[in-house]
């Protein structure tokens, strides 16, 4: 039964319903950031700060046990400094920003790793790397909820800039705007997103809810904000989806979130609307003019 | 529109202690047209970015009257633009308007209005909702034109704005910029195309790291002047000495 299987377990479960409103903050949050990451070439830098904030998560585990409070500012500040950190070293010398950022992000991952592994048991380092629905109780759910609307809020203020910027950055140097600051700002929603992400999905997995919907957006839209628009929508569906699958397979949420929003990326990816491998293959019958 | 000059003294701009642009003295005088020519690797585009600020001078400096840098319009080689961005061209050239909205300015139906006569003006009405990804290396100049055009600026630097451009549509940017010159706007364009300078150029500067000419077209771009740009070596000599002034050498 249809039924059974799909609205059951949110209807009979509290926990269940708070990690379905949670996955729809989460991905509202991390749809628009996720596709200018993209569009910005930094794909990757998303997977690096999600482990970045590992020790800082860690720290604040080992500070005060499994506080959410302590071990999402942890999280923020650790990834905070590791942007930081790699944009000066990147500035101050000839390395590229991504090299530097490579390098902070594994210094960070294995001092988290180290730290929650002689602090806590097994089970607490699986419930850090790849989260658990149990975990978001109502105060995590207004996290997540207060970070998704702050950061919307705020990527809006900054959206001209950093479109521009992908665009044409010599555009805005020429024109004498501080392009670095809108930049860090953005460097910072990635970390609070991810932050936000990391009680439901664990810090291993965080970033999936971010790049894989942004990812197979681009097989269906051609602007930035319809892009957006589906990335959230992806997001949302393989939250929704993926909770399910976690419920009935008894798998962790994180894993089985991200590997819905990997499945709809592969199915984008060969039957998107533009230039998936069907569009390119099998075009549509040309026009006349 | 209140005509603004550049003055260049002595300037040297280096990359990495090497000068791409040598001790270069002279004045883009308020309203006038000027051609930069010289071969590739010559400073032409250093200078360029040397005047709006994107790079610092080793020696020397850029004194503007009548206009900020930031005021400056820079049509920049298409090279340094991500083409394939997912922006309409009425979006791409609406970007002209940065300096007047900034981050946070709505930009009213009037301004749209404006961009779209701006579009219609260099020849690509029917464009504006368009992806730029869907547009030629021509159409694409022409949208980057439409973007000077709304930054209404007093100087416009323009870096090879004709650089794979086929002839009619070269005929009409160049008609575009005639136009900007009688609206008393200060005007630098880096060129290769001699004829077209002589043709439509009142003044020219030729460079090759060092200035080689500077003044009427047609005294900057004489036999002797091309001579000696062609025997420009490009490669640096890694050897070089230290450039020190007169007095001290």
């Amino acid at each position: 039964m249809p039924y059974d299987y799909l609205i059951a377990p949110f209807a009979e479960f509290a926990f269940m319903r708070r990690a379905l409103v949670a996955t729809l903050a989460l991905s509202l949050g991390c749809g628009p950031v996720g596709v200018i990451l993209v569009l910005r070439r930094m794909s990757l830098i998303g997977d690096a700060m999600s482990h970045a904030v590992l020790p800082g998560a860690a720290i604040g585990f080992v500070v005060a046990g499994l506080s959410l409070w302590w071990m999402s500012l942890g999280g923020f500040v650790a990834g905070i400094l590791v942007a930081v950190l790699s944009g000066l070293a990147a500035r101050a010398t000839t390395l590229r920003e991504d090299a530097s950022f490579a390098a902070f992000y594994l210094i960070s991952l294995a001092l988290g790793v180290a730290l929650v592994s002689t602090h806590g048991s097994n089970v607490d380092l699986m419930r850090v790397l790849f989260g658990t629905v149990l975990a978001v109780d109502d105060a995590a759910l207004l996290l997540v909820a207060a970070i998704s609307t702050v950061s919307l809020f705020a990527l809006a203020a900054i959206y001209r800039p950093l479109v521009i910027e992908c665009f044409d950055p010599g555009f805005l140097s020429a024109a004498g705007a501080r392009g670095g600051l809108y930049h860090l700002a953005f460097m910072v929603l990635v970390v609070v997103n991810l932050v936000a992400g990391f009680q439901a999905m664990g810090t291993l997995m965080a970033v999936g809810m971010m790049m894989l919907p942004a990812t197979a957006a681009r097989f269906w839209a051609r602007e930035v904000w319809p892009l957006s628009a589906i990335a959230v929508a992806i997001g949302f569906t393989s939250g929704a989806a993926g909770l399910v699958i976690s419920y009935h397979l008894n798998v962790p949420s994180g894993p089985a979130i991200v590997m819905t929003a990997g499945a709809i990326y592969v199915v984008s990816l060969i039957a998107g609307r533009h230039d998936s491998i069907i569009a390119r293959h099998w075009p549509r019958a040309h026009l006349r003019a | 529109m209140q005509a603004a000059a550049i003055k260049l003294t002595d300037l040297t701009v280096a990359y990495d202690r090497h000068p791409a642009i040598h001790h270069v003295s002279g004045e883009f005088k308020p309203g006038s047209l000027t051609a930069v020519v010289g071969p590739n690797g010559a400073g032409k585009t250093t200078l360029l970015k040397a005047i709006i600020g994107l790079l610092r001078p080793a020696e020397g400096r850029v004194e503007l009257s009548g206009v900020k840098h930031q005021d400056i319009a820079y049509l920049p080689q298409q090279a340094e633009i991500d083409r394939a961005f997912p922006i309409t061209v009425l979006d791409a050239v609406l970007i002209g308007y940065w300096r007047r909205v900034g981050a946070l300015g709505a930009i009213d139906a009037r301004s749209t209005e404006r961009a779209l006569n701006a579009l219609d003006a260099v020849g690509l009405s029917g464009f504006a909702e368009r992806p730029v990804a869907m547009m030629s290396a021509g159409q694409f100049q022409r949208a980057l034109f439409a973007r000077v055009m709304l930054q209404d600026a007093p100087v416009i630097l323009l870096d090879e704005p004709f650089a794979a451009i086929d002839t009619r549509t070269t005929r009409d940017l160049l008609e575009l910029v005639r136009r900007w010159h009688g609206e008393s706007r200060t005007i630098v364009a880096v060129l290769h195309d001699l004829d077209q300078v002589r043709d439509n150029f009142p003044e020219a500067v030729m460079v090759a790291r060092e200035c080689l000419g500077w003044g009427a077209t047609k005294d900057v771009l004489t036999a002797e002047n091309l001579l000696r740009a062609r025997q420009m070596s490009e490669a640096w000599d890694d050897e070089a000495a230290l450039c020190l002034p007169a007095k001290q050498a």
